[in-house]
């Protein structure tokens, strides 16, 4: 797999929110149909790149994340692509009925950008943190749910998405996080990748513990212990071939993501392993609310980091 | 004017026919409706029953889902599909939803049950016809128990914005919801006030008057920097005296006997227009 060189070094750091600004950016220029709604947070969640580029493809709708959902389908079905985007307890937090009916059950062509998901929000505290949108967005029939790894796989997906006629869900984090990928690193919609290959314990990761798996593999690497690392980003559709080789291969699989462990990637992953039984150990948020923090204190204080995913895969091998 | 009310008259048949054979849905809301379905698609709207989806077209989009029963009647007695279809209501592998499924058929623009969601699938339209400099307009029909929901606000204060005037909100002000007369579970008045200061064109009509309807339909057309909202006063259950101002008929379909009475009451009606 062709992952940053510099990976373990001093790498790169960029937020995917700001991957998906650009790729908005881009994909702006050639596709007049494309179309930007914001909620008030147009330069948090990078969608301003856009609306300085195309004032007049850019809707400032207000704190009004339903109306911006409904109108959204409306643009779909008059042609556009729209752009939702807002923070993700907010959207699809709040607009979670009319995603549902106005956008999914019709089956337009909206695209959500949930930005500042996960704990790694840090200070703004519990309400800001989206715990639960991969749950709410998974279960919805024709939604496709991506979770980028990284800012480049951000505007990989950005881009494809736009490509896949139907409602997306794209959740995005806030703060800087490793540059994994590169521009050769293959992506495609509903297909998992296997970042290292392993032979002990799978560990399937989804966004910003894509890295602290792979960290945590170069860590049990020095005490023998081989782990297989796999880049979930697609919940939805996910991929079943994928992730029922590694399990077959290893015979152990943890899971981690920064999201609630009910509902979640790893509950996501557990469906398709029913179909063959595998030993899961499940890293992500344990049935809580977070609180105020440094991103760093709040994914080691909820176990959301490499020491987490050690643990778990150190407890699946006893 | 006349052959509009004999359109009207058929359509409120068809949509007791409808209700009884379903058996269950709404009657009072249809039944009040009709005359603004039937003047917008006899007469106002440039919709074609052969180009269902036509990019120039007209859109009309229904945000209280639930009074479909008359949607799917005026659109077949219209000609987009097969009127023998209607008695498939809510019935199992029916294209008649409950609730309308958008595109399901041909003419249902919009999916639509959870209220008010309609007001802001028909703003986004409207947003999108203004970007692309088009003459079709956007119809948007809602019911003033919908405006309990708070998102049908921010879709007035969005359209006002934009100033959005190819798009015209068409209000059933017909007193009732589903669990009392509508000012009594959520005082909406002084509601032509409250609409004007979210700037937006305010017309109070009598929504079973065609000549009343029209002239404002008209005048709508010719709002310039603004969009426009038309306050329909409807009698809940027209043409069935039994079912008329009654709020209980709100959410029930009539049974087989109550069906009889009030096709026997349409009929007469009809006769006396003839």
């Amino acid at each position: 797999m062709i992952l940053n060189p510099k990976l373990f070094e001093e790498v790169e750091k960029t937020p995917t929110r700001d991957g998906y600004g650009k790729g908005v950016l881009k994909a702006g220029k050639t596709n007049k149909n494309i179309v930007v709604l914001s909620a008030d947070l147009a330069e948090s969640t990078r969608s301003h790149w856009f609306a300085e580029a195309f004032p007049k493809r850019f809707i400032e709708v207000g704190v009004a994340e339903q109306n911006m959902m409904g109108a959204a389908a409306g643009l779909a079905l008059s042609g556009k692509i729209p752009f939702v985007s807002s923070y993700a307890v907010f959207s699809p937090g709040r607009s979670w009925d009319h995603l549902r009916v106005a956008v999914c059950y019709t089956n337009a062509n909206v695209k959500i950008i949930g930005a500042h998901a996960g704990i790694s929000v840090g200070p703004d505290g519990a309400t800001h943190q989206a715990l639960e949108d991969i749950a709410i967005t998974r279960v919805l029939p024709n939604l496709v749910v991506e979770v980028p790894c990284d800012a480049l796989e951000a505007e990989k997906t950005t881009l494809a998405i736009i490509k896949r006629k139907g409602p997306c869900y794209l959740r995005l984090g806030r703060e800087k996080t490793p540059v994994i990928t590169t521009n050769k690193t293959p992506f495609k919609i509903g297909k998992a990748e296997v970042f290292r290959e392993g032979r002990d314990v799978s560990i399937i990761a989804c966004g910003s513990m894509v890295y602290e798996a792979l960290l945590a593999a170069q860590q049990l690497a020095k005490e023998g212990i081989d782990c297989e690392v796999v880049n979930n980003h697609s919940i939805k559709p996910i991929d079943e071939k994928t992730i029922l080789k590694t399990a077959r291969k290893t015979g152990r699989v943890v899971t981690a993501e920064e999201h609630q462990v009910f509902g979640g990637m790893g509950s996501a992953v557990a469906e398709v392993l029913a179909q063959h039984p595998t030993r899961i150990e499940f890293v992500g948020m344990l049935d809580c609310f977070g609180e105020s923090g440094k991103p760093s204190e709040l994914m080691a204080k909820y176990k959301m980091d490499s020491k987490a995913i050690i643990k778990a895969v150190h407890k699946i091998l006893q | 004017m006349k052959e509009l009310m004999l359109t009207a008259n058929k359509i409120r048949q068809d949509v007791i026919e409808m209700l009884v054979e379903a058996g269950s849905g709404h009657s009072a809301g249809p039944l009040g409706m009709a005359d603004v379905f039937t003047a917008l698609y006899f007469n106002h709207a440039r919709i074609n029953p052969k180009k269902p989806w036509d990019e120039n077209r007209d859109r009309i989009v229904l945000s209280n889902g639930h009074i479909c029963p008359v949607w799917y009647a005026t659109l077949a007695e219209r000609g987009f599909f097969p009127v023998r279809e209607l008695k498939t209501l809510r019935k199992i592998n029916s294209r008649l939803q409950g609730h309308p499924h958008a595109r399901e058929l041909p003419g249902i623009e919009n999916s639509g049950g959870p209220l008010g969601q309609g007001c802001n699938i028909g703003v986004g339209m409207a947003l999108a016809g203004k970007m692309d400099k088009k003459n079709w307009r956007v119809y948007a029909l809602l019911s003033d128990g919908e405006l309990n929901e708070g998102c049908d606000w921010e879709a007035f204060m969005l359209a006002a914005k934009y100033e959005l005037d190819n798009l015209c909100f068409i209000i059933d002000r017909n007193n009732i919801q589903i669990e009392g007369p509508s000012d009594k579970v959520m005082p909406l008045e002084p509601l032509k006030k409250k609409l004007e200061s979210f700037n937006l064109h305010v017309i109070e009509v009598n929504g079973n008057d065609f000549k009343q309807v029209l002239n404002a339909l008209e005048k709508a057309g010719k709002t310039k920097g603004m969009p426009t909202a038309i306050i329909a006063k409807t009698t809940p259950g027209k043409g069935v005296s039994f079912m008329e101002n009654d709020y209980k008929w709100h959410g029930k379909p009539p049974n087989k006997e109550e069906a009889e009475k009030a096709l026997k009451e349409l009929r007469r009606q009809r006769t006396e227009l003839l």
